[in-house]
């Protein structure tokens, strides 16, 4: 057991003198990295990676159109994990991420079509409303103390119902297309639905690397810059997690939010910001669906808030608070992209994909409590 | 009469929920050096009293006094900027985070501006480390989880926290009731030390064995009021176990067990 490799002595005599720090050895490294929560998720991402490396290997999930299809299925998804897993970590739940993403998606898309404001300013405006509804949702929570799973609960119905509504009255529809037309070469739309890494794919494909056209250039013209948003929000919020005062707050408000509040954490400001970061999660995650498809659509996100939840959980995050990790929680999404995408190039039937997906969220949640208990116990 | 100001007074306070009268005139004061213990059993109105003390609850009637001059804390973070610093029973930690992160919880040192403000983890494991061996507790790892410690190390780290971050009034709330004997002198040793730091302590028990020996000032409380203030050499350790609500509930017990163990009354085997 390695947790029983640190431990702690008393000195009975109190005035002995303190032995300095004694330097780090190798094994102590290794006790703390078999500590870290997203273990689990790495290790898993290990295995799913092996798993299809050998049954799809042939399949073309391991091209470079593959995995630029996985990936990006898995950069749209940890953008919303990353800010659950801190909601998580916080203590808490908010159901309404995917009617929010919903939401925003026809606030832009009613923004642009029905006011004929520009992009930016439509972007803008979406992420202004975010901000609204998350803090509504967090003093929601902190006012009334009720459980956020029930209060989120209502939201989800809520802004669904709201999305759909006010869609249907003044479009007559629940899809608006045409948001990006003749806007294709803007910044914001480049920013948030566009590729990156185009010269060095082009230079792959004339050199032979990856697979190139016909016409020479390059079949996988670039990555989708959702993949740079997700790392970026995950370095974000690993950053805020483990370096800030305000992680340090996230974890103690999650661990015990009587005992944060005793020592003068504001427990009640960083939930509301918690709520706050979900909600904006959700809308990046709209504004970039919305500018790579053009459209929106009202069914946008449906689900979406479980499984970033499963996501946040495999990545180590417990579902009752003060323990995870944003990386782990990165994790947790490839794995879900991985075997998504997986699953569809091997040809199994991807009604599949549900009860693996179940199956895993079951393991997770297994090896979480035995990793939480080992942790807290007296040795 | 030359009498110090005390750190903290409370004059004539009353505290009611709703009908209920939890603290009814109560009247109370601690020294600098001096280590105040409260007693009384369940529902005496200990806990109101600390929450009040740490800026949980405003009196409803009187006033409470620190150095001298009236304040209201209308919350324990105002308490604590005042040196008033609670370690209540659940210690107010968090099991799953490492001592230090524990440690500076609320009051984490700093360094860098601006977006790259962060925590200054290594100075804070450095002062942690020393703190800790201060008192006597070796951590190897200052990034360990609290819920690896005993419970007698805990108590001490909550209280080492309490000292650390500027406490002159250091209030314990039971802080050797779930311990056993070896831890609770551990614990007790440190509050000698705190003592001889000069900050006032206010020891809460309904144990009279650990309050006697480390205590100068003794206040008893029954059903929200104070039965009186005594300094050690007035009052014997007998008396006060007399005058704590029960104390007469524990002799009558004493003398019932007594005659369940009468050799040869067969009841020795029933009960053991």
């Amino acid at each position: 057991m390695p947790w029983t490799l640190i431990g702690m002595t008393i000195v009975t005599d109190a005035l002995n003198p303190a032995h300095p720090p004694e330097p780090k050895p190798v094994s102590r490294r290794l006790v703390r990295l078999m500590r870290r929560p997203e273990l689990g998720a790495i290790t898993g991402t290990i295995i799913v990676f092996a798993a299809f490396g050998i049954t799809a290997g042939n399949s073309g999930l391991f091209s470079m159109a593959g995995i630029a299809n996985f990936l990006q299925v898995s950069a749209q998804l940890g953008i919303l994990a990353a800010a659950v897993a801190l909601l998580m970590i916080g203590g808490e739940f908010d159901l309404s991420l995917g009617s929010m993403i919903g939401f925003a998606s026809v606030t832009i898309g009613l923004c642009v079509t029905q006011f004929g404001l520009s992009i930016p300013v439509a972007v803008a405006i979406a992420f202004v409303i975010a901000i609204i509804v998350g803090a509504l949702n967090g003093i929601l929570v902190v006012r009334t103390r009720l459980p956020s799973f029930i209060v989120t609960l209502a939201g989800l119905f809520i802004l669904r119902g709201l999305t759909l509504a006010i869609t249907r009255t003044v479009t007559g529809r629940t899809q608006i297309p045409y948001i990006t037309d003749g806007q294709e070469g803007s910044f914001v739309v480049w920013l948030f639905g566009g590729k990156f890494g185009a010269p060095v794919f082009a230079w792959l494909a004339s050199h032979g690397v990856i697979a190139a056209r016909p016409d020479g250039s390059a079949m996988v013209q670039g990555l989708s810059m959702s993949i740079l948003w997700w790392l970026a929000v995950t370095a974000f919020a690993t950053w805020l997690l483990v370096k800030t005062r305000f992680g340090n707050w996230v974890f103690a408000v999650g661990g015990d939010d009587r005992a944060a509040r005793n020592v003068g954490v504001p427990v009640d400001r960083v939930k509301i910001l918690l709520f706050i970061g979900t909600a904006l999660s959700a809308t990046l995650f709209a504004v970039i669906q919305v500018l790579e498809a053009g459209s929106a659509d009202t069914l946008r996100g449906t689900q979406k808030e479980f499984q970033a939840i499963i996501a946040a959980v495999i990545g180590g995050c417990l579902l009752t608070g003060g323990y995870g990790s944003a990386i782990g929680a990165m994790f947790g999404a490839l794995i879900f992209g991985t075997v998504e995408m997986g699953i569809f190039y091997t040809g199994i039937d991807t009604d599949w994909f549900q009860v693996f997906l179940g199956s895993m969220l079951l393991i997770a949640v297994l090896v979480n409590n035995y990793v939480r208990r080992k942790a807290t116990e007296a040795r | 009469m030359a009498e110090p100001v005390p750190l903290i007074e409370l004059r004539n306070v009353t505290r009611r929920f709703g009908s209920v009268t939890a603290l009814r005139d109560m009247s109370f004061a601690a020294h600098a050096g001096e280590v105040h213990c409260l007693l009384g059993d369940n529902g005496a109105g200990k806990s109101t009293l600390i929450k009040t003390l740490s800026g949980v609850h405003t009196p409803s009637e009187g006033q409470m006094y620190v150095d001298g001059k009236p304040v209201t804390f209308s919350s324990p973070r105002q308490a604590l900027d005042a040196g008033i610093a609670t370690v209540f029973q659940d210690l107010s930690m968090i099991p799953l985070m490492s001592i230090t992160r524990n440690f500076f919880l609320g009051r984490e040192p700093v360094k860098g501006a601006w977006v790259t403000k962060r925590i200054d983890m290594k100075k804070a494991d450095a002062i942690v480390y020393e703190e800790l061996a201060r008192i006597g507790i070796n951590v190897r790892d200052p990034q360990q989880a609290v819920g690896t410690l005993s419970g007698g190390e805990r108590q001490c780290v909550a209280i080492a926290r309490a000292v650390y971050h500027g406490a002159r009034v250091l209030i314990l709330d039971e802080p050797t009731s779930a311990l056993g004997v070896h831890q609770a002198s551990i614990v007790l040793r440190y509050v000698a030390q705190a003592r001889a730091r000069g900050l006032a302590v206010i020891f809460i028990t309904h144990n009279i064995h650990h309050a006697y020996p480390i205590g100068d000032v003794f206040t008893m409380l029954n059903r929200g009021r104070s039965l009186g203030t005594f300094r050690r050499g007035d009052i014997t350790e007998k008396e006060v176990l007399d005058m704590m609500a029960g104390g007469r509930e524990i002799r009558e017990l004493q003398q019932e067990l007594e005659r369940f163990t009468k050799p040869g009354s067969g009841a020795e085997a029933a009960i053991s």
